[in-house]
């Protein structure tokens, strides 16, 4: 039975999104059959979905709910999407071609390579205007958090799971705990989304947000472009959370209205009329709850081998037997002798091999827009290699009509393909074993950017810096009088 | 009948590290597999492996008679990370069947229900009771209960949390999607009032 749509207590735009979707109510000993609003697909996730489907005869219930994109392991090189499949990797072809095979059979959408709209799927989802407010997402990938910032409840699944959804367009779920995350204030110039979710995570701990979904609210969050909203919510995952949402604005109607999937004309007031009761009521009741002061955050940029082992830039890489307890001690002196810094040292300064830009977490026009105002003028510096790779084909034709590839080309930059390239590199874009790199993407875990490799995570802007550079640089002494 | 049914015992693995991440379970480039078979060779790969291939001696899976032990102890937050189910996969292809550790990633631990790895979460205390144990005489056989919600070493024992409904599905053989298939009328019931 549906349940009351509209309990009188005051409710969490999370508990709005949840109590809609609700197929049968959770009780003791079995969880909510939660409805799913749309299913994001792509080749690493979901062969093994649909080769269990097969093997009970069953068939995709919601093709039209299904969206499917090839961004994990297709090649960035120019060039290489337009026509057959330069895939070097026999594996990773294979993987593309199942994929494609998948989607004909049971009639799924596919934005696979040569594509004008294909892209990584976090990237494409809310630009094609399939992401929308009040929905539920899922996607066989953590990051699937980052549509949240449309105020969608979206969160990332196992393979075992993106079989549920396609056979029964449903999951079991357990109703999660809500946490409020208040950044409030005015961010200083030249602080960028990603610093502020960087702070968050090192606030809260790559553990923290278990078992919650965070509601990203305050005045700096009501100020943020919906690019930087999504930016914020995608690294959700990096603290523990399986979700992040931003409530739907003004912000969030300008940026869907029009775009390719939204709803157009009459079901669009229906649609906004429904969105504006979204956002949590006062008096809604929060399990948890953080604050962050925006005015005092500073370029972030990781030292570790965890997104929460983070800091402002300009501080000293920390002394393991300065921290407080044993488990922090242990784990930050084993990440320093894995990235070989020395505590207690600046981490400015220190050279970097590669750069990049590129990522779910910082692909969109606005973060090639960062990284450019900062390259604009100057050189990629001898011995650095920088890519950049936009999250889409129509981000790159976007970067393209502003003329961002220009300045990237012509500071000896890598202008790329749209794919998931460096970030996983699971497609030949990689480190060599031992490299450092200041790339905007989500992970600086061991090995993430290839055997070896050594990860600092930090901003468009950061990154750039340290292109133009050749070493971990403030942004904000190379950004003077180009802010506006 | 499943393993699950009644309590079994056998041997750990101890890998004191906490924030364990999906990543170093399986790296990304072992994923462009199309089936989930195998890839226990490839568990903890850059961890287990020099550069060249060979085994690092020292590492906890390399150790003689690794792969006859059922149970890997490890610390806070175990399978963070990406969602990937090749983490489960890999290491029940190695012979993994249960997880002790002070907490565990979100998605892990779904992914793991329903691939028959048990995570067990135990708390501090009690961890570094059983870390001690361990170090001191790894040959310990340990019980898990999971009836009873126990994980047992001798006379010491400790309760740990687990969804009555991921209990009722290991100990059933129950599979999550023939219990969602039966909610059809559910589904087609809400569709017609919402969709
Ligand atoms: S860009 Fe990186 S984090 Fe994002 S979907 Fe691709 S691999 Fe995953």
């Amino acid at each position: 039975m549906p349940v009351d749509p509209t309990p009188n207590h005051p409710r969490t735009l999370v508990e709005k999104i949840w109590d809609r979707h609700i197929v049968v109510p959770e009780r003791d000993d079995t969880p909510a059959v939660l409805y799913v609003d749309l299913h994001l697909i792509h080749e690493v996730t979901s062969p093994q979905a649909f080769a269990a489907l097969a093997a009970r005869g069953l068939r995709v219930r919601s093709p039209d709910r299904t969206i499917a994109t090839a961004d994990h392991s297709i090649p960035t090189l120019p060039g290489t999407h337009a026509g057959t499949l330069p895939i070097a990797d026999s594996a990773a072809r294979a993987q593309v071609d199942r994929l494609t095979t998948n989607c004909r059979e049971y009639g799924i959408r596919l934005y696979g390579q040569g594509h004008g709209q294909q892209g990584i799927v976090h990237v494409i989802g809310p630009e094609q205007g399939f992401t929308q407010p009040g929905m539920t997402i899922v996607c066989g990938d953590s990051h699937t958090s980052t549509h949240g910032a449309l105020g969608a409840l979206a969160f990332g699944i196992g393979t075992s799971e993106v079989s549920h959804v396609l056979a029964t367009q449903c999951l079991l779920q357990r109703k999660p705990r809500f946490m409020e995350v208040r950044i409030e204030g005015a961010l200083p110039p030249g602080i960028a989304a990603k610093d502020v979710i960087l702070a968050v995570i090192a606030q809260v701990g790559v553990a923290g947000g278990a078992g919650h979904v965070f509601e990203y609210r305050g005045r700096a969050v009501e100020a943020l472009t919906v690019d930087q909203r999504l930016t914020l919510c995608n690294m959700s995952i990096e603290a523990g959370a399986r979700a992040g949402l931003v409530a739907p604005d003004d912000t969030t109607f300008e940026y869907l209205s029009g775009r390719a999937e939204a709803p157009k004309g009459a079901a669009w007031d229906t649609a906004l009329a429904r969105w504006r009761t979204l956002p949590s009521d006062d008096g809604a009741r929060w399990d948890r709850s953080v604050t962050i002061d925006a005015a005092r955050l500073a370029p972030m940029i990781t030292y570790g081998t965890t997104p929460a082992m983070a800091m402002p830039i300009d501080w000293a890489i920390p002394e393991p037997d300065q921290l407080p307890n044993h488990a922090d001690r242990q784990a930050v002196s084993q990440a320093l002798r894995y990235m070989a810094l020395q505590p207690g040292r600046p981490l400015i300064g220190h050279p970097v091999d590669v750069v990049f830009v590129g990522s779910c977490t910082n692909s969109r026009i606005d973060d090639l827009r960062d990284a450019a105002r900062l390259v604009r003028g100057r050189s990629v510096a001898n011995g650095v290699r920088m890519l950049v790779v936009p999250g889409s084909q129509e981000v790159k034709r976007a970067a393209e009509a502003e003329g961002l590839h220009h300045t990237f080309i012509g500071a000896g930059a890598e202008w790329r393909e749209p794919g998931c390239s460096m970030c996983i590199a699971m497609n030949g874009d990689m480190l060599e074993p031992g490299q450092y790199a200041v790339s905007t993407s989500n992970r600086n875990f061991e090995g993430r950017q290839g055997r070896g490799s050594r990860t600092f995570l930090a901003s468009p802007a950061t990154a750039a810096a340290a292109a133009v550079t050749g070493r971990v640089t403030d942004p904000r002494t190379l950004l003077e009088g180009r802010f506006s | 009948m499943t393993r699950w049914t009644s309590p079994w015992t056998g041997r750990a693995t101890l890998l004191a590290a906490d924030d364990v991440d999906t990543d170093q379970i399986i790296p990304a480039r072992f994923l462009k597999a199309t089936t989930r078979d195998g890839l226990g060779a490839h568990l903890f790969a850059d961890w287990r492996n020099q550069a060249d291939g060979t085994p690092k001696s020292d590492f906890p899976l390399n150790r003689p008679g690794a792969a006859s032990r059922p149970i890997l102890v490890a610390g806070r937050n175990f399978g963070c990370g990406s969602s990937r189910e090749h983490a489960p996969w890999a290491l029940t292809d190695f012979g993994i069947s249960a997880i002790v550790a002070k907490s565990f990633g979100d998605i892990f631990r779904s992914n793991a229900l329903k691939n028959g790895l048990l995570p067990i979460a135990i708390d501090g205390d009690d961890w570094a009771a059983m870390a001690q144990t361990l170090e001191q005489a790894p040959e310990t056989e340990l019980t898990v209960d999971l009836p009873a919600r126990q994980l047992r070493i001798g006379t010491w024992s400790t309760t740990f949390p687990i969804d009555p409904f991921a209990r009722f599905c290991l100990i059933e053989g129950v599979d999550e999607l023939g219990f969602l298939l039966q909610q059809e009328a559910a589904i087609q019931a809400f569709e017609e009032q919402h969709v």
